[in-house]
Protein backbone atom coordinates (compact mmCIF):
# COMPACT_ATOMS: atom_id res chain seq x y z
CA UNK A 1 0.00 0.00 0.00
CA UNK A 2 1.44 3.28 -1.09
CA UNK A 3 -1.15 5.29 0.70
CA UNK A 4 -1.62 5.14 4.38
CA UNK A 5 -4.32 7.09 5.98
CA UNK A 6 -4.93 9.02 2.80
CA UNK A 7 -1.40 10.50 2.83
CA UNK A 8 1.31 9.74 0.27
CA UNK A 9 4.49 8.36 1.77
CA UNK A 10 7.09 10.97 0.81
CA UNK A 11 9.85 8.44 -0.04
CA UNK A 12 7.82 6.62 -2.68
CA UNK A 13 8.33 7.52 -6.35
CA UNK A 14 5.49 9.55 -7.75
CA UNK A 15 4.38 6.88 -10.23
CA UNK A 16 3.13 4.71 -7.41
CA UNK A 17 0.61 7.34 -6.60
CA UNK A 18 -1.64 5.71 -9.19
CA UNK A 19 -1.44 2.35 -7.43
CA UNK A 20 -3.48 3.71 -4.62
CA UNK A 21 -6.30 1.46 -3.57
CA UNK A 22 -8.27 4.51 -2.62
CA UNK A 23 -11.50 4.45 -4.58
CA UNK A 24 -11.82 7.35 -7.01
CA UNK A 25 -8.11 8.11 -7.07
CA UNK A 26 -6.72 8.29 -10.63
CA UNK A 27 -3.28 9.42 -11.61
CA UNK A 28 -4.16 11.55 -14.62
CA UNK A 29 -0.57 11.71 -15.84
CA UNK A 30 -0.65 8.00 -16.65
CA UNK A 31 -3.35 8.60 -19.21
CA UNK A 32 -1.28 11.03 -21.26
CA UNK A 33 0.29 10.01 -24.55
CA UNK A 34 4.03 9.78 -24.62
CA UNK A 35 6.11 8.71 -27.60
CA UNK A 36 8.99 7.81 -25.35
CA UNK A 37 7.36 4.99 -23.48
CA UNK A 38 8.87 1.64 -24.51
CA UNK A 39 5.52 0.12 -25.34
CA UNK A 40 4.65 3.04 -27.63
CA UNK A 41 7.97 2.75 -29.46
CA UNK A 42 7.59 -1.01 -29.83
CA UNK A 43 4.07 -0.58 -31.09
CA UNK A 44 5.11 1.98 -33.72
CA UNK A 45 8.00 -0.20 -34.89
CA UNK A 46 5.76 -3.21 -35.36
CA UNK A 47 3.21 -1.18 -37.29
CA UNK A 48 5.91 -0.02 -39.71
CA UNK A 49 7.32 -3.56 -40.00
CA UNK A 50 3.95 -5.12 -40.77
CA UNK A 51 3.08 -2.41 -43.29
CA UNK A 52 6.35 -2.86 -45.16
CA UNK A 53 5.96 -6.63 -45.34
CA UNK A 54 2.38 -6.27 -46.52
CA UNK A 55 3.48 -4.01 -49.35
CA UNK A 56 6.28 -6.48 -50.21
CA UNK A 57 3.68 -9.21 -50.57
CA UNK A 58 1.89 -7.10 -53.16
CA UNK A 59 5.03 -6.54 -55.25
CA UNK A 60 4.84 -9.79 -57.28
CA UNK A 61 1.17 -9.28 -58.17
CA UNK A 62 1.57 -5.70 -59.25
CA UNK A 63 4.84 -6.24 -61.10
CA UNK A 64 3.28 -9.09 -63.05
CA UNK A 65 0.23 -6.96 -63.85
CA UNK A 66 2.47 -4.10 -64.88
CA UNK A 67 4.54 -6.32 -67.18
CA UNK A 68 1.40 -7.78 -68.71
CA UNK A 69 -0.08 -4.39 -69.41
CA UNK A 70 3.18 -3.01 -70.72
CA UNK A 71 4.16 -5.92 -72.96
CA UNK A 72 0.74 -7.29 -73.84
CA UNK A 73 -1.48 -4.24 -73.76
CA UNK A 74 -0.36 -2.69 -77.05
CA UNK A 75 -1.41 -5.79 -78.99
CA UNK A 76 -4.97 -5.63 -77.74
CA UNK A 77 -7.41 -5.28 -80.58
CA UNK A 78 -10.55 -6.90 -81.90
CA UNK A 79 -8.38 -9.18 -84.04
CA UNK A 80 -7.08 -10.85 -80.90
CA UNK A 81 -10.56 -12.21 -80.26
CA UNK A 82 -11.50 -13.05 -83.83
CA UNK A 83 -8.37 -14.35 -85.54
CA UNK A 84 -6.34 -17.53 -85.37
CA UNK A 85 -2.84 -17.77 -83.90
CA UNK A 86 -0.09 -16.57 -86.22
CA UNK A 87 2.34 -19.09 -87.64
CA UNK A 88 6.07 -18.33 -87.36
CA UNK A 89 7.17 -15.27 -89.34
CA UNK A 90 3.53 -14.27 -89.86
CA UNK A 91 2.42 -10.83 -88.64
CA UNK A 92 -0.81 -10.00 -86.82
CA UNK A 93 -3.22 -12.74 -85.87
CA UNK A 94 -4.95 -13.44 -82.58
CA UNK A 95 -6.07 -16.29 -80.41
CA UNK A 96 -9.86 -16.32 -80.60
CA UNK A 97 -9.83 -20.11 -80.81
CA UNK A 98 -7.86 -20.35 -77.55
CA UNK A 99 -10.29 -18.06 -75.70
CA UNK A 100 -13.21 -20.10 -77.00
CA UNK A 101 -11.38 -23.34 -76.19
CA UNK A 102 -10.69 -22.22 -72.62
CA UNK A 103 -14.39 -21.43 -72.20
CA UNK A 104 -15.41 -24.80 -73.63
CA UNK A 105 -12.95 -26.84 -71.56
CA UNK A 106 -13.77 -24.98 -68.36
CA UNK A 107 -17.50 -25.41 -69.08
CA UNK A 108 -17.06 -29.16 -69.49
CA UNK A 109 -15.11 -29.21 -66.23
CA UNK A 110 -17.88 -27.24 -64.49
CA UNK A 111 -20.61 -29.51 -65.79
CA UNK A 112 -18.80 -32.44 -64.25
CA UNK A 113 -17.51 -30.93 -61.01
CA UNK A 114 -20.38 -28.66 -59.93
CA UNK A 115 -23.13 -31.33 -59.68
CA UNK A 116 -20.82 -33.91 -58.14
CA UNK A 117 -19.22 -31.36 -55.81
CA UNK A 118 -22.44 -29.78 -54.58
CA UNK A 119 -24.18 -33.12 -54.06
CA UNK A 120 -21.16 -34.40 -52.16
CA UNK A 121 -21.32 -31.25 -50.03
CA UNK A 122 -25.00 -31.94 -49.35
CA UNK A 123 -24.11 -35.40 -48.11
CA UNK A 124 -21.19 -34.19 -46.00
CA UNK A 125 -23.13 -31.34 -44.42
CA UNK A 126 -25.94 -33.64 -43.34
CA UNK A 127 -23.73 -36.43 -42.07
CA UNK A 128 -23.36 -36.86 -38.36
CA UNK A 129 -20.12 -35.85 -36.69
CA UNK A 130 -18.87 -39.39 -36.14
CA UNK A 131 -19.67 -40.72 -39.61
CA UNK A 132 -16.74 -42.69 -41.01
CA UNK A 133 -17.72 -42.35 -44.65
CA UNK A 134 -18.15 -38.59 -44.36
CA UNK A 135 -14.81 -38.02 -42.66
CA UNK A 136 -13.08 -40.22 -45.24
CA UNK A 137 -14.62 -38.24 -48.09
CA UNK A 138 -13.76 -34.95 -46.41
CA UNK A 139 -10.18 -36.08 -45.86
CA UNK A 140 -9.91 -37.20 -49.49
CA UNK A 141 -11.20 -33.82 -50.65
CA UNK A 142 -8.62 -32.03 -48.54
CA UNK A 143 -5.84 -34.20 -49.95
CA UNK A 144 -7.14 -33.54 -53.45
CA UNK A 145 -6.89 -29.77 -52.82
CA UNK A 146 -3.14 -30.07 -52.89
CA UNK A 147 -3.15 -32.61 -55.73
CA UNK A 148 -0.39 -31.78 -58.26
CA UNK A 149 -2.21 -30.59 -61.35
CA UNK A 150 0.12 -32.51 -63.65
CA UNK A 151 -1.08 -35.75 -62.09
CA UNK A 152 -4.66 -34.83 -62.92
CA UNK A 153 -3.46 -34.47 -66.50
CA UNK A 154 -1.67 -37.82 -66.46
CA UNK A 155 -4.77 -39.45 -64.99
CA UNK A 156 -7.04 -38.04 -67.71
CA UNK A 157 -4.43 -38.99 -70.32
CA UNK A 158 -4.47 -42.59 -69.17
CA UNK A 159 -8.19 -42.78 -68.62
CA UNK A 160 -9.46 -40.88 -71.64
CA UNK A 161 -6.84 -39.87 -74.20
CA UNK A 162 -5.53 -43.42 -74.59
CA UNK A 163 -8.95 -45.04 -74.59
CA UNK A 164 -10.68 -42.48 -76.83
CA UNK A 165 -7.86 -42.52 -79.31
CA UNK A 166 -6.66 -38.94 -79.10
CA UNK A 167 -6.40 -35.61 -77.38
CA UNK A 168 -9.75 -33.91 -76.82
CA UNK A 169 -11.59 -31.06 -75.12
CA UNK A 170 -13.46 -33.69 -73.10
CA UNK A 171 -10.26 -35.12 -71.67
CA UNK A 172 -9.14 -31.57 -70.83
CA UNK A 173 -12.44 -30.90 -69.08
CA UNK A 174 -12.18 -34.07 -67.05
CA UNK A 175 -8.63 -33.23 -65.96
CA UNK A 176 -9.68 -29.74 -64.84
CA UNK A 177 -12.81 -31.07 -63.12
CA UNK A 178 -10.57 -33.14 -60.84
CA UNK A 179 -8.83 -29.94 -59.79
CA UNK A 180 -12.09 -28.03 -59.29
CA UNK A 181 -13.87 -30.74 -57.34
CA UNK A 182 -12.24 -30.41 -53.89
CA UNK A 183 -12.63 -26.62 -53.75
CA UNK A 184 -16.30 -26.92 -54.64
CA UNK A 185 -16.93 -29.73 -52.15
CA UNK A 186 -15.23 -28.01 -49.23
CA UNK A 187 -16.58 -24.49 -49.76
CA UNK A 188 -20.10 -25.76 -50.47
CA UNK A 189 -20.12 -27.91 -47.35
CA UNK A 190 -19.00 -24.90 -45.34
CA UNK A 191 -21.70 -22.74 -46.93
CA UNK A 192 -24.42 -25.28 -46.16
CA UNK A 193 -23.20 -25.70 -42.60
CA UNK A 194 -23.28 -21.92 -42.16
CA UNK A 195 -27.05 -21.84 -42.62
CA UNK A 196 -28.32 -20.96 -39.13
CA UNK A 197 -29.45 -23.96 -37.12
CA UNK A 198 -32.69 -22.19 -36.27
CA UNK A 199 -33.70 -22.13 -39.95
CA UNK A 200 -33.01 -25.83 -40.18
CA UNK A 201 -35.11 -26.43 -37.09
CA UNK A 202 -37.91 -24.32 -38.52
CA UNK A 203 -38.05 -26.45 -41.64
CA UNK A 204 -37.92 -29.71 -39.71
CA UNK A 205 -40.61 -28.39 -37.37
CA UNK A 206 -42.82 -27.67 -40.38
CA UNK A 207 -42.54 -31.31 -41.39
CA UNK A 208 -39.94 -31.03 -44.13
CA UNK A 209 -38.29 -34.27 -45.21
CA UNK A 210 -34.49 -34.31 -45.46
CA UNK A 211 -34.74 -33.73 -49.20
CA UNK A 212 -37.18 -30.83 -48.83
CA UNK A 213 -34.99 -29.34 -46.12
CA UNK A 214 -31.97 -29.45 -48.41
CA UNK A 215 -33.70 -28.37 -51.59
CA UNK A 216 -36.04 -25.68 -50.23
CA UNK A 217 -34.05 -24.19 -47.36
CA UNK A 218 -30.39 -25.14 -47.08
CA UNK A 219 -29.32 -24.92 -50.72
CA UNK A 220 -31.16 -21.65 -51.52
CA UNK A 221 -29.74 -20.06 -48.38
CA UNK A 222 -26.25 -21.35 -49.12
CA UNK A 223 -26.20 -20.45 -52.83
CA UNK A 224 -24.01 -17.32 -52.44
CA UNK A 225 -21.36 -19.31 -50.57
CA UNK A 226 -21.52 -22.14 -53.07
CA UNK A 227 -21.14 -19.71 -55.98
CA UNK A 228 -18.09 -18.18 -54.33
CA UNK A 229 -16.47 -21.60 -54.19
CA UNK A 230 -17.41 -22.37 -57.78
CA UNK A 231 -15.95 -19.11 -59.06
CA UNK A 232 -12.70 -19.64 -57.16
CA UNK A 233 -12.43 -23.17 -58.56
CA UNK A 234 -13.16 -21.87 -62.06
CA UNK A 235 -10.49 -19.21 -61.74
CA UNK A 236 -7.94 -21.78 -60.72
CA UNK A 237 -8.88 -24.24 -63.45
CA UNK A 238 -8.79 -21.63 -66.22
CA UNK A 239 -5.14 -20.94 -65.55
CA UNK A 240 -3.92 -24.54 -65.43
CA UNK A 241 -1.50 -25.54 -68.17
CA UNK A 242 0.07 -28.85 -67.21
CA UNK A 243 -3.09 -30.98 -67.21
CA UNK A 244 -4.12 -29.56 -70.58
CA UNK A 245 -0.80 -30.44 -72.22
CA UNK A 246 -1.63 -34.09 -71.65
CA UNK A 247 -5.28 -33.90 -72.54
CA UNK A 248 -6.60 -31.13 -74.78
CA UNK A 249 -3.19 -30.37 -76.28
CA UNK A 250 -3.57 -27.48 -78.71
CA UNK A 251 -5.03 -26.68 -82.06
CA UNK A 252 -4.36 -23.88 -84.51
CA UNK A 253 -7.93 -23.96 -85.73
CA UNK A 254 -11.36 -23.09 -84.49
CA UNK A 255 -13.22 -25.70 -82.51
CA UNK A 256 -15.90 -26.11 -85.15
CA UNK A 257 -13.69 -25.70 -88.22
CA UNK A 258 -14.55 -29.14 -89.57
CA UNK A 259 -18.15 -28.04 -90.01
CA UNK A 260 -19.52 -29.12 -86.65
CA UNK A 261 -18.29 -28.69 -83.12
CA UNK A 262 -16.39 -31.81 -82.18
CA UNK A 263 -15.33 -32.05 -78.56
CA UNK A 264 -13.22 -35.11 -79.36
CA UNK A 265 -10.59 -33.07 -81.18
CA UNK A 266 -7.48 -31.41 -79.77
CA UNK A 267 -8.56 -28.01 -78.54
CA UNK A 268 -6.73 -24.74 -78.06
CA UNK A 269 -6.62 -23.03 -74.68
CA UNK A 270 -5.10 -19.78 -73.47
CA UNK A 271 -2.82 -21.48 -70.96
CA UNK A 272 -1.25 -23.81 -73.53
CA UNK A 273 -1.01 -21.00 -76.08
CA UNK A 274 1.00 -18.97 -73.60
CA UNK A 275 3.19 -22.00 -72.90
CA UNK A 276 3.82 -22.58 -76.62
CA UNK A 277 4.36 -18.99 -77.66
CA UNK A 278 6.27 -17.67 -74.69
CA UNK A 279 9.30 -19.76 -75.58
CA UNK A 280 8.98 -19.28 -79.33
CA UNK A 281 11.84 -17.45 -81.12
CA UNK A 282 9.46 -15.23 -83.11
CA UNK A 283 8.65 -11.75 -81.83
CA UNK A 284 5.06 -11.75 -82.97
CA UNK A 285 4.38 -15.02 -81.17
CA UNK A 286 6.05 -13.89 -77.94
CA UNK A 287 4.08 -10.69 -77.88
CA UNK A 288 0.91 -12.73 -78.54
CA UNK A 289 1.80 -14.77 -75.46
CA UNK A 290 1.93 -11.57 -73.39
CA UNK A 291 -1.45 -10.45 -74.68
CA UNK A 292 -2.94 -13.90 -74.06
CA UNK A 293 -1.57 -13.80 -70.51
CA UNK A 294 -3.19 -10.41 -69.99
CA UNK A 295 -6.55 -11.71 -71.23
CA UNK A 296 -6.25 -14.81 -69.02
CA UNK A 297 -5.46 -12.73 -65.94
CA UNK A 298 -8.42 -10.45 -66.67
CA UNK A 299 -10.71 -13.49 -67.05
CA UNK A 300 -9.50 -14.97 -63.78
CA UNK A 301 -9.87 -11.58 -62.10
CA UNK A 302 -13.43 -11.24 -63.32
CA UNK A 303 -14.45 -14.66 -62.05
CA UNK A 304 -12.81 -13.89 -58.71
CA UNK A 305 -14.69 -10.60 -58.53
CA UNK A 306 -17.97 -12.34 -59.29
CA UNK A 307 -17.18 -14.79 -56.50
CA UNK A 308 -16.52 -11.89 -54.13
CA UNK A 309 -19.76 -10.27 -55.14
CA UNK A 310 -21.65 -13.41 -54.18
CA UNK A 311 -19.91 -13.78 -50.85
CA UNK A 312 -20.61 -10.15 -50.00
CA UNK A 313 -24.27 -10.69 -50.78
CA UNK A 314 -24.24 -13.65 -48.42
CA UNK A 315 -23.01 -11.48 -45.56
CA UNK A 316 -25.76 -8.98 -46.15
CA UNK B 1 -46.49 -43.93 -13.39
CA UNK B 2 -50.16 -44.03 -14.15
CA UNK B 3 -50.84 -42.73 -17.60
CA UNK B 4 -54.23 -44.26 -18.10
CA UNK B 5 -56.11 -41.80 -15.99
CA UNK B 6 -59.43 -40.45 -17.06
CA UNK B 7 -58.59 -38.32 -20.03
CA UNK B 8 -61.75 -36.84 -21.36
CA UNK B 9 -62.55 -36.93 -25.04
CA UNK B 10 -61.27 -33.39 -25.32
CA UNK B 11 -57.66 -34.42 -24.81
CA UNK B 12 -55.81 -33.94 -28.12
CA UNK B 13 -52.34 -34.92 -27.00
CA UNK B 14 -51.84 -37.22 -24.09
CA UNK B 15 -48.19 -36.94 -23.22
CA UNK B 16 -46.81 -39.55 -20.88
CA UNK B 17 -43.08 -39.65 -20.40
CA UNK B 18 -41.60 -42.33 -18.18
CA UNK B 19 -37.97 -41.64 -18.99
CA UNK B 20 -36.29 -39.42 -21.52
CA UNK B 21 -32.55 -39.71 -22.10
CA UNK B 22 -29.99 -37.85 -24.15
CA UNK B 23 -27.27 -40.45 -24.32
CA UNK B 24 -26.65 -41.44 -20.72
CA UNK B 25 -28.12 -38.20 -19.40
CA UNK B 26 -31.61 -38.60 -18.01
CA UNK B 27 -33.34 -35.36 -18.90
CA UNK B 28 -36.94 -35.95 -17.88
CA UNK B 29 -38.87 -38.53 -15.87
CA UNK B 30 -42.46 -39.18 -14.85
CA UNK B 31 -44.24 -36.45 -16.64
CA UNK B 32 -47.85 -36.81 -17.66
CA UNK B 33 -49.55 -33.88 -19.29
CA UNK B 34 -52.87 -34.10 -21.10
CA UNK B 35 -53.30 -31.25 -23.56
CA UNK B 36 -56.91 -30.36 -24.11
CA UNK B 37 -58.58 -29.24 -27.28
CA UNK B 38 -58.75 -25.49 -27.90
CA UNK B 39 -57.11 -24.73 -24.61
CA UNK B 40 -53.75 -23.16 -23.88
CA UNK B 41 -51.56 -25.39 -21.78
CA UNK B 42 -48.47 -23.78 -20.26
CA UNK B 43 -45.32 -25.48 -19.00
CA UNK B 44 -43.51 -23.48 -16.34
CA UNK B 45 -40.50 -24.20 -14.21
CA UNK B 46 -36.92 -23.15 -13.52
CA UNK B 47 -34.22 -23.23 -16.21
CA UNK B 48 -33.03 -26.71 -17.06
CA UNK B 49 -36.13 -28.46 -15.78
CA UNK B 50 -36.82 -30.01 -19.18
CA UNK B 51 -39.94 -28.09 -20.13
CA UNK B 52 -38.66 -27.39 -23.65
CA UNK B 53 -37.59 -31.01 -23.94
CA UNK B 54 -41.08 -32.14 -23.05
CA UNK B 55 -42.59 -29.74 -25.58
CA UNK B 56 -40.23 -30.97 -28.29
CA UNK B 57 -41.33 -34.51 -27.57
CA UNK B 58 -44.81 -33.65 -28.71
CA UNK B 59 -43.89 -33.32 -32.37
CA UNK B 60 -40.79 -35.52 -32.33
CA UNK B 61 -38.38 -32.61 -32.71
CA UNK B 62 -36.10 -34.45 -30.31
CA UNK B 63 -35.54 -37.11 -32.95
CA UNK B 64 -32.89 -34.92 -34.53
CA UNK B 65 -30.88 -34.84 -31.32
CA UNK B 66 -28.23 -37.55 -31.16
CA UNK B 67 -28.65 -40.11 -28.43
CA UNK B 68 -32.28 -39.28 -27.79
CA UNK B 69 -34.18 -42.16 -26.15
CA UNK B 70 -37.71 -42.13 -24.92
CA UNK B 71 -39.86 -44.45 -22.90
CA UNK B 72 -43.54 -43.73 -22.54
CA UNK B 73 -46.03 -42.62 -25.11
CA UNK B 74 -47.48 -39.53 -26.70
CA UNK B 75 -50.98 -40.19 -27.90
CA UNK B 76 -52.19 -37.86 -30.60
CA UNK B 77 -55.74 -38.50 -31.73
CA UNK B 78 -55.58 -41.88 -30.04
CA UNK B 79 -52.36 -43.08 -31.70
CA UNK B 80 -48.91 -43.18 -30.20
CA UNK B 81 -46.68 -40.92 -32.32
CA UNK B 82 -43.62 -42.86 -31.11
CA UNK B 83 -44.99 -46.13 -32.48
CA UNK B 84 -42.55 -47.52 -35.09
CA UNK B 85 -45.23 -47.35 -37.78
CA UNK B 86 -45.55 -43.58 -37.42
CA UNK B 87 -43.68 -41.17 -39.73
CA UNK B 88 -42.18 -38.33 -37.69
CA UNK B 89 -42.35 -35.98 -40.69
CA UNK B 90 -46.11 -36.50 -40.98
CA UNK B 91 -46.52 -35.87 -37.25
CA UNK B 92 -44.79 -32.50 -37.55
CA UNK B 93 -47.16 -31.46 -40.31
CA UNK B 94 -50.07 -31.83 -37.89
CA UNK B 95 -48.35 -30.42 -34.85
CA UNK B 96 -46.72 -27.11 -35.71
CA UNK B 97 -44.01 -25.38 -33.77
CA UNK B 98 -42.94 -21.81 -32.99
CA UNK B 99 -39.46 -21.41 -31.60
CA UNK B 100 -37.78 -19.23 -29.01
CA UNK B 101 -35.78 -17.24 -31.55
CA UNK B 102 -37.85 -15.92 -34.45
CA UNK B 103 -36.55 -18.03 -37.34
CA UNK B 104 -37.98 -16.95 -40.68
CA UNK B 105 -36.28 -18.37 -43.76
CA UNK B 106 -34.06 -16.13 -45.86
CA UNK B 107 -36.82 -15.73 -48.42
CA UNK B 108 -39.75 -13.40 -49.05
CA UNK B 109 -42.54 -12.96 -46.52
CA UNK B 110 -44.92 -14.63 -48.96
CA UNK B 111 -42.67 -17.62 -49.52
CA UNK B 112 -42.11 -18.01 -45.79
CA UNK B 113 -45.82 -18.46 -45.21
CA UNK B 114 -46.27 -20.56 -48.34
CA UNK B 115 -43.46 -22.87 -47.27
CA UNK B 116 -45.60 -25.38 -45.44
CA UNK B 117 -48.20 -25.37 -48.20
CA UNK B 118 -45.51 -26.21 -50.73
CA UNK B 119 -44.18 -28.97 -48.50
CA UNK B 120 -47.63 -30.48 -48.58
CA UNK B 121 -48.17 -29.79 -52.29
CA UNK B 122 -51.25 -27.78 -51.43
CA UNK B 123 -53.66 -27.88 -54.35
CA UNK B 124 -55.83 -24.84 -53.69
CA UNK B 125 -54.95 -21.16 -53.94
CA UNK B 126 -51.70 -20.60 -52.09
CA UNK B 127 -52.15 -16.82 -52.17
CA UNK B 128 -55.50 -17.08 -50.37
CA UNK B 129 -54.05 -19.33 -47.69
CA UNK B 130 -51.08 -17.01 -47.19
CA UNK B 131 -53.37 -14.03 -46.75
CA UNK B 132 -55.59 -15.92 -44.34
CA UNK B 133 -52.64 -17.07 -42.24
CA UNK B 134 -51.12 -13.59 -42.12
CA UNK B 135 -54.48 -12.14 -41.08
CA UNK B 136 -54.85 -14.72 -38.36
CA UNK B 137 -51.38 -13.94 -37.14
CA UNK B 138 -52.34 -10.25 -36.99
CA UNK B 139 -49.57 -9.36 -39.39
CA UNK B 140 -51.46 -8.75 -42.62
CA UNK B 141 -51.96 -5.02 -42.13
CA UNK B 142 -48.25 -4.51 -41.57
CA UNK B 143 -46.95 -6.54 -44.49
CA UNK B 144 -49.70 -6.67 -47.13
CA UNK B 145 -47.85 -4.13 -49.28
CA UNK B 146 -44.44 -5.81 -49.04
CA UNK B 147 -45.06 -9.51 -49.34
CA UNK B 148 -42.08 -9.91 -51.65
CA UNK B 149 -39.64 -8.39 -49.16
CA UNK B 150 -37.36 -10.66 -47.20
CA UNK B 151 -38.80 -12.11 -44.01
CA UNK B 152 -35.55 -11.13 -42.33
CA UNK B 153 -36.26 -7.43 -42.95
CA UNK B 154 -39.06 -7.42 -40.35
CA UNK B 155 -38.64 -6.48 -36.70
CA UNK B 156 -38.26 -9.21 -34.08
CA UNK B 157 -41.90 -9.15 -33.04
CA UNK B 158 -43.08 -9.15 -36.63
CA UNK B 159 -40.72 -12.00 -37.44
CA UNK B 160 -42.22 -14.04 -34.63
CA UNK B 161 -45.74 -13.36 -35.89
CA UNK B 162 -44.52 -14.34 -39.35
CA UNK B 163 -43.33 -17.62 -37.88
CA UNK B 164 -46.73 -18.11 -36.29
CA UNK B 165 -48.39 -17.38 -39.65
CA UNK B 166 -46.06 -19.88 -41.27
CA UNK B 167 -46.94 -22.49 -38.68
CA UNK B 168 -50.71 -22.03 -38.93
CA UNK B 169 -50.86 -21.73 -42.73
CA UNK B 170 -51.10 -25.50 -43.02
CA UNK B 171 -53.87 -25.70 -40.39
CA UNK B 172 -52.10 -27.85 -37.82
CA UNK B 173 -54.22 -29.33 -35.06
CA UNK B 174 -51.82 -28.25 -32.37
CA UNK B 175 -49.38 -25.36 -32.08
CA UNK B 176 -46.35 -25.80 -29.84
CA UNK B 177 -44.66 -22.60 -28.70
CA UNK B 178 -41.25 -22.75 -27.09
CA UNK B 179 -40.79 -19.50 -25.13
CA UNK B 180 -42.12 -17.54 -28.10
CA UNK B 181 -41.76 -14.16 -26.40
CA UNK B 182 -38.44 -14.46 -24.63
CA UNK B 183 -36.61 -12.61 -27.41
CA UNK B 184 -39.24 -9.89 -27.74
CA UNK B 185 -39.99 -6.55 -26.13
CA UNK B 186 -43.08 -6.11 -23.92
CA UNK B 187 -45.23 -4.60 -26.65
CA UNK B 188 -44.53 -7.42 -29.09
CA UNK B 189 -45.05 -9.87 -26.25
CA UNK B 190 -48.49 -8.40 -25.58
CA UNK B 191 -49.40 -8.75 -29.23
CA UNK B 192 -48.35 -12.37 -29.32
CA UNK B 193 -50.32 -13.07 -26.14
CA UNK B 194 -53.44 -11.49 -27.58
CA UNK B 195 -52.85 -13.50 -30.70
CA UNK B 196 -52.62 -16.73 -28.72
CA UNK B 197 -55.96 -16.05 -27.07
CA UNK B 198 -57.49 -15.52 -30.51
CA UNK B 199 -55.84 -18.57 -32.02
CA UNK B 200 -57.26 -20.66 -29.21
CA UNK B 201 -60.62 -20.66 -30.98
CA UNK B 202 -59.11 -22.66 -33.86
CA UNK B 203 -56.09 -24.41 -32.47
CA UNK B 204 -54.86 -26.21 -29.43
CA UNK B 205 -51.79 -24.51 -28.00
CA UNK B 206 -49.02 -25.71 -25.73
CA UNK B 207 -46.55 -23.09 -24.58
CA UNK B 208 -43.32 -23.14 -22.62
CA UNK B 209 -42.68 -19.93 -20.78
CA UNK B 210 -40.30 -18.46 -18.24
CA UNK B 211 -42.71 -15.71 -17.56
CA UNK B 212 -45.18 -16.60 -14.81
CA UNK B 213 -47.39 -13.62 -15.53
CA UNK B 214 -47.61 -14.75 -19.11
CA UNK B 215 -48.74 -18.21 -18.08
CA UNK B 216 -51.24 -16.64 -15.75
CA UNK B 217 -52.56 -14.32 -18.43
CA UNK B 218 -52.98 -16.82 -21.25
CA UNK B 219 -52.98 -20.39 -20.00
CA UNK B 220 -56.07 -22.43 -19.17
CA UNK B 221 -54.03 -25.19 -17.67
CA UNK B 222 -50.52 -25.15 -16.30
CA UNK B 223 -47.94 -27.78 -15.52
CA UNK B 224 -45.08 -27.02 -13.15
CA UNK B 225 -41.85 -28.90 -13.75
CA UNK B 226 -38.97 -28.99 -11.34
CA UNK B 227 -35.44 -30.37 -11.30
CA UNK B 228 -34.64 -33.45 -9.31
CA UNK B 229 -30.95 -33.75 -8.45
CA UNK B 230 -31.29 -36.75 -6.14
CA UNK B 231 -29.98 -39.25 -8.70
CA UNK B 232 -26.90 -37.18 -9.47
CA UNK B 233 -27.92 -35.57 -12.75
CA UNK B 234 -30.45 -32.87 -13.34
CA UNK B 235 -33.64 -34.66 -14.19
CA UNK B 236 -36.81 -32.73 -14.76
CA UNK B 237 -40.19 -34.02 -13.67
CA UNK B 238 -43.73 -32.81 -13.42
CA UNK B 239 -44.56 -31.63 -9.92
CA UNK B 240 -48.06 -30.42 -10.39
CA UNK B 241 -50.54 -30.04 -13.17
CA UNK B 242 -53.93 -28.46 -13.14
CA UNK B 243 -56.14 -25.53 -13.84
CA UNK B 244 -54.00 -22.37 -14.10
CA UNK B 245 -56.13 -20.62 -11.49
CA UNK B 246 -55.55 -23.44 -9.04
CA UNK B 247 -51.81 -23.69 -9.77
CA UNK B 248 -51.24 -20.00 -9.26
CA UNK B 249 -53.64 -19.36 -6.41
CA UNK B 250 -53.72 -22.59 -4.53
CA UNK B 251 -50.71 -24.77 -5.37
CA UNK B 252 -50.76 -28.11 -3.64
CA UNK B 253 -47.06 -28.91 -3.66
CA UNK B 254 -44.39 -27.14 -1.65
CA UNK B 255 -42.07 -26.76 -4.69
CA UNK B 256 -44.85 -25.11 -6.66
CA UNK B 257 -45.65 -22.77 -3.78
CA UNK B 258 -41.99 -21.75 -3.54
CA UNK B 259 -41.65 -21.19 -7.26
CA UNK B 260 -44.87 -19.22 -7.67
CA UNK B 261 -44.04 -17.25 -4.56
CA UNK B 262 -40.68 -16.31 -6.01
CA UNK B 263 -38.60 -18.19 -3.46
CA UNK B 264 -36.35 -19.33 -6.30
CA UNK B 265 -36.30 -19.03 -10.03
Amino acid sequence: MAVIGGQLKPDLPAKFAGDSNMPGQINVEELEKSLLKPRTIFNQLLIVFVTVLTLTALVPLFSVLWMLLWKGGHNLSLAVFTQLPPSPMEEGGGFGNAILGTFVIVSIASMISIPIGVLTACFLSQSETGSGLASTVRFAAKVLTGFPSILAGVFAYGALVLTMGGYSAIAGGVALSILMLPTIVLTSEEAIRMVPKKMKEAAIGMGATDTQLMWMVLLPTAIPGIMTGVMLALARAAGETAPLLFTALFSNYWLGSSGHIDLRQPTASLAVLIYNFAGAPFDNQTSMAWTAALILVVMVLISNLIGQLFSRRQIN
Amino acid sequence: MDCDGQNGKDVVIDCCINDLHYGSFKAVRDTHIPIKKQKITAFIGPSGCGKSTVLRCLNRMNDIVRGFRFSGHVHFGGRDIYHPSIDAVAVRRHIGMVFQQPNPFAMSIYNNVAFGLRLNRYKGSVAEKVEEALKRAALWNEVSDKLQKSGLSLSGGQQQRLCIARAIATDPKVLLMDEPCSALDPISTRKIEELMLELKTHYTIAIVTHNLQQAQRVADETGFLYVDTSEGGRTGYLVEFGDSKQIFEDPQQQHTKDYIGGAFS
